[in-house]
């Protein structure tokens, strides 16, 4: 084990699959010289050469087609879009061609490819840059979703994503980029995909989240232990597949649940964990599941407002305490 | 045309090029017909009149070098070395399609031929094309990416991306337009501020050229020619075939929008007639071996359009397969 950044977690993954795997390669909008727009890709130009680290144009729609193409020749790509919001520009890559071509031919190719993508909000970079649009990979069948919390998930998903043979998204959130953790070096450390993990142990309430909402539903459970609250906390990992068995032990358990996402509350990931919570432990819940959601807004700019839009600790806590008063 | 087709190319290669075009022209006539009776449904796209660029452009490339095309593709497919039984079963939506009747006829493909794909979404081809033809080069494999595309392609994005990246990165794709001079029912002209398309690849750096594609010989020659020089130099080319589609754009227009008269000028320079003139002309067969041909052809569509009524349907359970490796 050694500490290190998400950021560093995500570089070793990539470093050590190159390595490992020659056909492995990457590429994307300022990934090579510039070492990226978020510093994820440093130092892998100057070990692996300008053949398998690229710099290409701003295309992102083609930049998709192109792992596509690739990963069907052969290969293992592991694109980089700048960030989610610009995966908008791909959706037709994505899920038109990325998602159906090994369906619609019958099974008769593969596609090994992992796009990584930077996302989330708070940073105050407006509208157009602060989007979670995890809900909108989810919702289509044909590729993998992974949105890591942690530094030693995002390395061991990451390194997973890239041994697959299927099309993965690899959501990365902004915000985590510094967050410090524990990270295995063996290089055979793999997380597996569909295996949610349970953060911390409780029995009173169950905490679904994913991404920095796990991160946050964590810090939520820590203060309410202060009061004498008990909390699971569950870090799904991996969105597709979703480990709902693990969801559904827990609320077993607890007999509460509420789900931490950071996308739009409107036809949401969390509306639908929260159903099939409903249809796995109806008769267990001892109070309706609740749901702390990004706001259905376009993100607001300023400091004070945009705080309002993305889940708090401190909301998810007055959750928490609700959902124990609820009289049921 | 100062040679004659004997200077150009062998008795067999050539007769093989009307028999590969007729064979076609049989099959999507067929189509037409299994389509009336509600045995194929669904959209449905015929390449009739537009035989001398597939045949012409295959001939012209290697069997290992790729091939994506757009969703009409049957002649494609075929030409490639794909079973028509397969197709027709496929356009059938049987379990023994060429994919498991998954695909249906715009998405048929064959790997183990190095046919990449039927793709419906407009453009779609351009980026992956890109990607086959980059995934060859790093793995050393001298494959040219012959992709086709039609005319009103080349509005898309992906269009302007995908040509920037191949001269940018350097790859072996050899992009071919089949320009029939309308995209559904919106002529060339109305479409694209450039009607010329070849021209449109200066901004790229790619060089280009026009052929005819209602002839064969042509259309091999150029692509041929052009595939070399793609291999060789790794770099991208690009061929505009000026072509024509005899029926609508699918099985559902009449296609109102263009005149009989224009319709008649094309049909008398059907890539077959010409052909079979040109054959008849030179003695390289007689109007007996031509008849022999198309009664082969005939034959055979007749036999996979059997194959696929009597195959049997897909298995409930093949809905869930797939998805996921
Ligand atoms: C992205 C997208 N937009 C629209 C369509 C509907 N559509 C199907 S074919 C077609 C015309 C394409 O014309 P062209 O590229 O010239 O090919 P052709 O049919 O002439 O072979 C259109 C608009 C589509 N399939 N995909
Ligand atoms: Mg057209």
């Amino acid at each position: 084990m050694s500490e290190m950044t998400y950021r560093d977690a995500i570089n070793q993954a990539l470093k050590e699959e190159m390595r490992r795997d020659k056909t492995v390669v990457t590429y994307g909008e300022d990934v090579a010289l510039y070492e990226g727009a978020f510093k994820v890709t440093r130092g892998l130009l100057s070990e692996f050469g300008e053949l398998r680290v690229r710099d290409c144009p701003i295309s992102e729609n083609t930049i998709v087609g192109v792992a596509v193409g690739a990963a069907m020749a052969g290969v293992r790509p592991v694109a980089e879009l700048m960030t989610v919001n610009f995966a908008l520009l791909a959706m037709d890559q994505i899920v038109n061609h990325m998602a159906k071509v090994r369906y619609m031919f019958g099974g008769q190719t593969t596609v090994p490819m992992v796009i990584r993508m930077p996302g989330g909000g708070g940073s105050q970079l407006g509208a157009q840059h602060s989007q979670s649009l995890e809900s909108y990979f989810m919702h289509c069948p044909g590729m993998l979703v992974a949105y890591p919390a942690t530094p030693a998930d995002a390395k061991g998903l990451l390194k997973s994503s890239i041994r697959d043979d299927n099309p993965v998204i690899f959501l990365e959130h902004e915000l985590l980029y510094n967050s410090k953790g524990e990270v295995p070096e063996d290089p055979e450390f793999l997380v597996p995909f569909g295996q949610a993990a349970v953060m911390t142990e409780g029995d009173q309430v169950t905490l679904v989240g994913y991404g920095r909402m796990a991160i946050l539903a964590l810090q939520a459970a820590q203060q309410l232990e202060k009061e004498g609250v008990s909390c699971e906390v569950i870090d799904l990992r991996t969105l597709a597949p979703l480990d709902m068995d693990t969801v559904l032990a827990s609320v077993k358990k607890t007999g509460r649940a509420m789900v931490i996402e950071e996308c739009w509350k409107s036809a949401g990931l969390g509306g639908d964990i929260a159903s099939r919570i409903y249809e796995g432990c109806f008769d267990t819940l001892l109070a309706p599941v609740r749901r702390v959601s990004g706001l259905d807004v376009p993100m607001p700019y300023s400091r004070k407002i945009e705080k309002l839009c993305i889940p708090q600790v401190d909301g998810i806590v007055q959750g928490v305490r609700d959902l124990l008063n609820e009289p049921y | 045309m100062a040679d004659t087709l004997r200077e150009l190319l062998s008795e067999e290669e050539l007769i093989g090029f009307y028999e590969q075009m007729v064979l076609c022209r049989e099959f999507e006539e067929s189509c037409a017909e299994q389509y009336s009776k509600g045995h194929i449904t669904g959209f449905l796209h015929l390449y009739s009149g537009q035989e001398a660029v597939a045949v012409g452009c295959t001939a012209g490339l290697q069997q290992k070098d790729y091939i994506l095309s757009a969703y009409r593709d049957h002649a494609q497919a075929i030409v490639r070395g794909a079973d028509p039984k397969k197709v027709m079963a496929e356009l059938f939506g049987k379990a023994t399609g060429l994919c498991k009747g998954k695909g249906g006829s715009m998405h048929l493909f064959a790997p183990q031929l190095n046919f990449m794909g039927g793709y419906a979404i407009v453009g779609g081809q351009f980026p992956i094309a890109v990607g086959l033809a980059w995934g060859g080069q790093l793995l050393e494999e001298d494959r040219v990416t012959a992709c086709f595309f039609g005319d009103g392609s080349m509005n898309q994005g992906t269009f302007h991306e995908s040509l920037n990246w191949a001269r940018l990165w350097d790859l072996p794709v050899l992009f071919i337009c089949e320009n029939n001079f309308y995209g559904i029912g919106t002529e060339v002209h109305r479409a694209s501020a450039q009607a010329a398309l070849h021209r449109r690849t200066c901004g790229y750096d790619i060089p280009s050229e026009k052929v005819d594609g209602m002839d064969v010989i042509a259309m091999y020659q150029a692509t041929k020619r052009a595939a070399e020089w793609v291999r060789e130099r790794q770099r991208p080319y690009f061929i505009e075939a000026v072509t024509y589609r005899f029926r609508g754009h699918s099985m559902s227009d009449p296609a109102k929008y263009r005149s009989s008269s224009e319709t008649d000028v094309w049909k008398s320079r059907d890539p077959i007639i010409n052909l079979s003139r040109r054959l008849l002309e030179e003695g390289i067969a007689t109007q007996e071996r031509l008849d022999e041909i198309t009664k082969r052809c005939l034959a055979r569509v007749e036999e996979s359009v059997r194959f696929a009524e009597e195959s049997p349907w897909p298995e409930d359970a093949e809905v869930w397969e797939d998805i996921y490796v």
